[in-house]
């Protein structure tokens, strides 16, 4: 190689060639490849997934997947390769580190990859970059319509029923199931979706927060701040899939909607117990 | 010559406005000899040929009544509107609100039997909360979002509080994405015309385009079968604003986008001839996203051109003369 080939090699564009290579492996583009996923003619869908930008997030949650949080994912056989389905988990640890490692093991799923389609908080599509990249991999603004439309295009939701309520609470509380919104029973119930109820273990030790400093948290305009390390710990993850469950019939008041929502909520105390189990070590 | 044919004695009469316009003169094309075409416009009277007969008037004034006078009207296509990019409020609350409001209640006056309103998505409004595939029935926020819209918003209410006072008028209201294309003088086409544009850093909203000459053919398809209603009509492709802006040749000219304070700032320094106005900073920002599915099931319509067909107009522009 002489040199004026080498200092190609160092021009911005090969540097983002080769770390995109290393990113984005045949094993990446083999799953994009099997997921059942229509877009339009630019490569993106309604709600702003793009394919080659997806394939992106996609490599480099999978390096965290693979090495920084070392998941071990189980009961992926419970998660149907085909059709409307609501993924439903407990959620922890600050950053949406949760969402992220179920995401992968949903894309890289041998019994049938699907593309993950995370419901986000509302404040996320203010934040410049943050907002167009979530949307790019998958994510969107946890809104009913937006919930009854992905459903009616047969995609798979990954919800958390806590949200802010669940991801911003302190470490005293860790595995404490915070109260569950019951939007995802109702849209369960009258859109005829089967419900895989999902534990996370490990991601509330990522970020153990002492307290949300809320006054901060209120001057910025994001929903919580908390005390705690600057970034995730490489805690290991343990991902706990269950089996589909079916609520069908009508309800006539909110109580039977709630009783129903306990019903989820046991499977997922029991899910995470499993992987409490399974884990003989935090880090 | 084509334009010497005469429509039949029985054919409907039909009244388009706003008939200087690209999207007016393509639906004429299309009407024309089938249906006698009166074109009226608050700009210039059009010149056509095939003898129809064409007027400059402005729909809130008084003399817009003559039309109904000398001519028989069965249906009128009101296209005819001053964008928000175009004169200042007030004149633009006079001409397209109280334009509206007359148009109305001449057509009821006058035993008019079908009126289609060409509306816009922008009065669902911008913001960060919007889902995608808003549906018809979702509210108009837009006049929350920017007093810039508050007529295009009221235009709709007025049109939608004669659709079920009077069912007889048969108005179908149709809420159109981002329509582009030859001649096309909306903001977003004349933005994508220019060799560079403005983009905020680090958005890059989902969009919709249609051929002006798709929309033709949708508001024919809805004169044609009369079906009252709110429709909106798109496509069913979506494609990233910067990418749209690529994609039609642009340079993009990068707009610090926080604190908000900023792009309003450079809206108001840069808006010299549309080139930034500031109503539309958050349609640059958040997505509109629009479910098209009611109006191409119920008047089985699809555009025959795609988003690359509408790009190619643009990028042609900026190629080098000769």
């Amino acid at each position: 190689m002489n040199l004026r080939e080498s200092l190609k090699l160092l021009s911005p564009d090969a540097l983002k060639e080769s770390l995109l290579s290393r990113v984005v492996t045949p094993e990446i583009d083999a799953w994009m490849a099997r997921m059942p996923k229509p877009v339009g003619s630019f490569g993106y869908d309604p709600w702003g997934y793009n394919e080659s930008q997806a394939k992106v997030g996609l490599g480099i949650a999978k390096l965290l997947y693979d090495h920084y949080f070392r998941v071990t994912s189980t009961g992926l056989e419970n998660i149907p390769a085909k059709g409307r389905v609501l993924l439903i988990a407990n959620h922890s640890g600050q950053l949406p580190m949760d969402g992220m490692m179920i995401s992968v093991a949903v894309a890289t799923n041998d019994h049938g990859p699907r593309v993950p389609r995370s419901m986000i908080e509302r404040f996320f599509p203010t934040v410049p970059w943050v907002g167009n990249l979530l949307a790019a991999w998958g994510s969107v603004i946890g809104d009913p319509l937006n919930a009854v439309k992905m459903l009616d295009a047969e995609e798979l939701l990954i919800v958390f029923p806590e949200g802010v309520r669940g991801s911003g609470k302190p470490y005293a509380k860790r595995y404490e199931l915070q109260r569950f919104g019951h939007g995802f029973m109702h849209m369960a119930m009258t859109q005829n979706v089967p419900i895989v109820p999902v534990g996370v273990v490990g991601c509330e030790e990522t970020m153990p927060s002492l307290l949300n400093f809320w006054p901060l948290a209120k001057l910025l305009g994001i929903p919580y701040f908390p005390i705690g390390p600057l970034m995730p710990l490489p805690a290991r993850v343990y991902l706990n899939f269950g089996k589909p469950m079916r609520f069908t019939g009508c309800v006539t008041r909110e109580d039977e909607v709630e009783q129903r929502v306990e019903e989820v909520k046991d499977a997922i105390r029991g899910l995470i117990d499993v992987g409490l189990k399974q884990r003989t070590q935090i880090f | 010559m084509a334009a010497r044919k005469k429509p039949a004695a029985t054919a409907k009469t039909v009244l388009v406005t706003g008939a200087a316009g690209s999207l007016a003169k393509r639906v004429i094309a299309r009407l024309h000899p089938t249906y006698n075409v009166i074109a009226v416009d608050f700009r210039h009277k059009v010149d056509l040929d095939g003898g129809i007969p064409s007027y400059r008037v402005e729909t809130h004034k008084r003399d817009f009544e003559d039309v109904f006078r000398s001519h028989k009207i069965d249906a009128i296509i009101h296209i005819g509107r001053i964008f928000a990019h175009e004169s200042d409020r007030h004149r633009r609350y006079n001409a397209n609100v109280l334009g509206m409001k007359k148009l109305l209640e001449l057509a009821k006056r006058y035993g008019v039997g079908q009126i289609i309103v060409h509306s816009t998505f922008l009065v669902y409004g911008a913001t960060a909360y919007n889902p995608a595939l808003l549906d018809e029935d979702q509210p108009l926020k837009a006049s929350e979002v920017t007093q810039e819209l508050v007529d295009s918003v009221e235009l709709e209410s007025l049109a939608n509080i004669f659709l079920w006072k009077h069912p007889e008028l048969n108005i179908t209201i149709l809420r159109p994405c981002t329509v582009l294309g030859p001649g096309v003088r909306n903001t977003m086409s004349i933005l994508l015309a220019r060799p560079m544009v403005p983009v905020l850093v680090g958005f890059s909203p989902m969009m919709q385009f249609l051929h002006v000459d798709d929309m033709a053919d949708a508001i024919k398809v809805a004169f044609e079968q009369n079906k009252p209603g709110i429709y909106n009509v798109a496509p069913d492709d979506w494609i990233a604003y910067q990418d749209a802006v690529e994609q039609s040749g642009c340079r993009r000219l990068p707009i610090l986008s926080v604190p908000p304070a900023i792009p309003r700032m450079v809206s108001n320094l840069l808006n010299w001839n549309a080139f930034f106005p500031a109503y539309m900073i958050d349609f640059f920002k958040y997505p509109v996203v629009i479910d098209g599915k009611l109006f191409r099931e119920a008047f089985d319509w699809r555009p025959k051109r795609n988003l690359n067909d509408i790009f190619s107009y643009y990028r042609r522009q900026k190629l080098p003369a000769g």
